[in-house]
């Protein structure tokens, strides 16, 4: 298998370029895409290290997936919301750009 | 091995290449369909590290329904001509992410990731193999009893309705919240009759619901 | 040379690959092997959905004729059998059409995305006994996975052609798929738990009695989902020509047309051999270990040969009632069957966790007497509530009643018919 800290390098540059669409893009949709690839990120670390640590211990790989489903499923069901939220967003405001949304700033 | 190392590498390049093309191009639906990509990198990467289940579940939920909403969402709003401009915080934004980039970098390559001495982990590796391929049982007993465990012991399966069962249970209710969540959000609301002649200037001043309602009837 | 693929090898179970790595690798060195091992598996593939394509375009074609009444194709060859390869000589000729206003790379990448799902699917079908490509454990949950990224796929082309229909075809297409898949997925829990095992060789050795006896309800959703996914006709809203043109891919033509044809004809038949793996019985039959191949094309075709004559009999539903039939009917029937499978499965099987041929036969009583309620019951549900049209009018709409008319027909001069 590939050394452990390949994996953790590569986690940590889609983690970085998420970080970087959140913080520097304007899209609402944009951003939870962002968001996405910073939750892959984390998945593959997660998994790379249960893979890594099997027979370690107790531990097994399975340790890690099953982190790695929940965090699968909160996924889902945060883009759903957010993504109605959004939609909610754009009709109220016909916009979709977070720097636009400013109506809880003041 | 050789074809493993490859495998990742290519991988790596389809994987990071589409990451930062969907933080990088303006046009929103590329960028979804670069997010595509990268979850069906991820989705090799999982097949690399032996989570075969993993694997399939990464295709068809990020690749086969969170990406669907995602384009859903991006025709529905329509900003495409727009595209996705940068915000005003650029600059303090790639700063951030090269710090952060440089601090985890450091972390993964100064810490000490052996766990196992190297004979016993080949043995692991075997053994692992051995959980999602119908190998005979003498190959296995060649492999030693190192890892026995990790192939006979608990499933995947067995830890979510076992010791899991309670944080299972949260997020199949969570879920279910979602899902109510999502259609309360998005369902266009019966909106008053005289509401209707004032809809389209008090929407733009409010984000009041009703209202908001009736426009986007 | 002398390369042996070992059982630490992630592509060991592809038992295929595995097989012609070891032959070829006696003479060519390692490195080569993989390609040329690689290249033997690909080459089936392609050439199993042209050829399912090319079969089911005739077969089509031939009985749609039947059952209008017609001839259908019957000029080239004996029945017309070498149809699709003059239509395929004919789509490569034509010209290659892109729109000027589409976007070029998203609209050359979608032929690619269509073919791409239909050969994966095929990888893990087993066409007789250890004849799989791959035989993978989470075989039915990669089928899923891998028909779902098809919605990207039609996402892609109606995004891309710039064209109101193909955009409007695309955005039906994704509803219906999205609607579709989550019965799809929970009718085959079932599947799963009676044959205890995902992978689809397992599935097809736990049928001592098929499961489409012992799993109606779920056979007839799951044929249904997959017909919607597949766009047939009696659920083809996405492609509707007299509503759409042709929807997704109007902007279509030539070899890329050609492509998306293959993908859906190939489809048909890769779906037709995953309903046979996981209901029929797969390659069961007499003779099995030597005719296996045979039992599962003659079950293939059959199942190929329902999905037209499905779509010659039933007419195009309209888009709510296709996702009232898929939310209101198919989705509580899937998890009525899934529940009552689960709770057959507690109470009948012996210490062991395994179920007798006598067990599954209690357990098709049950759930045929399960499917009548069910068909009874959720049937009222989609059922159109046809209105009296004069008392229910709202107010202030006065009726038109308009003067009886003759029929057109007999207005027609003398001599020409309709």
């Amino acid at each position: 298998m590939v050394d452990l800290v390949w994996f953790q390098l590569l986690s940590a540059a889609l983690f970085v370029i998420g970080l970087y669409g959140v913080l520097a893009r304007r899209s609402a949709v944009l951003i939870l895409m962002s968001i996405e690839l910073m939750l892959n990120a984390v998945n593959i670390n997660l998994i790379a290290a249960a893979a890594h640590m099997e027979g370690f211990g107790s531990f097994s790989r399975f340790d890690g997936q099953l982190i790695a489903i929940f965090i699968i499923t909160v996924a889902a069901a945060e883009v759903g919301l957010a993504l109605a939220i959004v939609l909610r967003m754009y009709r109220n405001r016909s916009t979709v750009n977070v720097d636009e949304i400013d109506l809880m700033k003041w | 091995m050789l074809f493993q190392d490859v495998v990742f590498w290519l991988l790596t390049v389809v994987a990071v290449g589409s990451a930062l093309g969907v933080v990088l191009i303006r046009d929103l639906f590329r960028a979804a369909l670069l997010l595509v990509a990268v979850f069906v990198a991820v989705g090799g990467y999982f097949v690399l590290l032996n989570a075969e289940f993993l694997a399939v579940v990464q295709v068809l939920i990020y690749a086969g329904a969170i990406s669907v909403l995602i384009i859903f969402a991006v025709m529905l709003t329509r900003d495409v001509q727009q595209g996705n401009p940068p915000n005003r915080l650029q600059i303090p934004a790639v700063a951030l992410a090269a710090l952060l980039l440089a601090a985890l970098v450091t972390v993964a390559v100064d810490t000490q990731w052996s766990f196992l001495p190297e004979g016993e982990r080949q043995s692991v590796e075997l053994v692992q193999t051995a959980a999602v391929s119908d190998i005979s049982p003498e190959t296995l007993e060649q492999a030693g009893a190192a890892g026995e465990s990790a192939a006979q012991g608990v499933g995947l399966a067995d830890l979510l309705i076992g010791r899991f069962v309670l944080p299972f249970e949260a997020v199949s209710v969570l879920l279910l919240a979602a899902l109510i969540g999502a259609l309360a959000l998005v369902r266009p609301r019966p909106a008053p009759q005289d509401a209707r002649a004032s809809g389209a200037e008090s929407a733009s001043e409010s984000a009041g619901a009703g209202a908001a309602g009736s426009e986007a009837d | 040379m002398n390369c042996v693929l070992g059982p630490d090898n992630i592509l060991y179970d592809t038992v295929l690959f595995r097989e012609v790595y070891n032959f070829v690798g006696q003479v060519l060195p390692c490195w080569l092997s993989w390609f040329v091992a690689g290249f033997v598996i690909i080459f089936l593939l392609v050439n199993a959905v042209l050829l399912g394509a090319a079969a089911f375009s005739w077969m089509e074609r031939r009985l749609i004729g039947k059952f209008q009444n017609r001839l259908g194709p019957n000029r080239w060859g004996p029945f017309g059998l070498f149809q699709p390869i003059a239509d395929m000589v004919k789509l490569l000729f034509k010209e290659d059409l892109t729109p000027g206003t589409a976007d070029k790379l998203v609209f050359l990448a979608v032929p690619v995305a269509m073919v791409a799902p239909v050969m994966l699917m095929l990888a893990v079908v087993p066409f007789a006994k250890d004849t799989a490509l791959a035989n993978l454990n989470v075989g039915v949950l990669y089928i899923l996975a891998v028909t779902s990224v098809t919605s990207i796929a039609i996402f892609m082309a109606g995004w891309s052609s710039n064209n109101r229909f193909a955009l409007f075809g695309a955005a039906r297409g994704v509803a219906v798929l999205i609607s579709y898949e989550v019965p799809v997925v929970v009718s085959l829990l079932g599947v799963v738990m009676l044959a205890g095992s995902m992978s689809l060789a397992d599935v097809v050795s736990a049928q001592t009695l098929p499961f489409i006896i012992v799993q109606p309800m779920a056979f007839f959703v799951f044929v249904a989902g997959t017909a919607a996914e597949l766009n047939r006709t009696p659920f083809d809203m996405a492609e509707a020509e007299s509503e759409l043109i042709a929807g997704y891919h109007t902007e279509y033509s030539g070899i890329k047309f050609a492509m998306i044809q293959a993908a859906e004809f190939g489809g048909v038949m890769a779906a037709s051999g995953v309903i046979v793996t996981l209901f029929l019985g797969g390659w069961e039959g007499p003779a099995a270990h030597w005719l296996g191949w045979l039992w599962f094309l003659l079950k293939t075709m059959a199942v190929a040969v329902g999905f037209i004559w499905v779509r010659a009999t039933f007419p195009r539903l309209r888009i709510d009632q296709l996702l009232a039939l898929a939310w209101k009917f198919l989705l509580p029937v899937s998890l009525i069957n899934l529940l009552a499978t689960a709770l057959e499965i507690y109470f009948l099987r012996d210490a062991s966790g395994v179920l007798t041929r006598g067990d599954l036969g209690i357990m098709t009583g049950i759930n045929l007497a399960l499917m009548a309620g069910c068909v009874f019951l959720f049937g009222s549900l989609v059922r159109e509530k046809v209105r009296p049209v004069a008392p229910g009018l709202p107010p202030g709409v006065t009726p038109v009643i308009l003067p009886a008319r003759e029929s057109p027909a007999r207005d027609l001069p003398a001599g020409e018919t309709d």
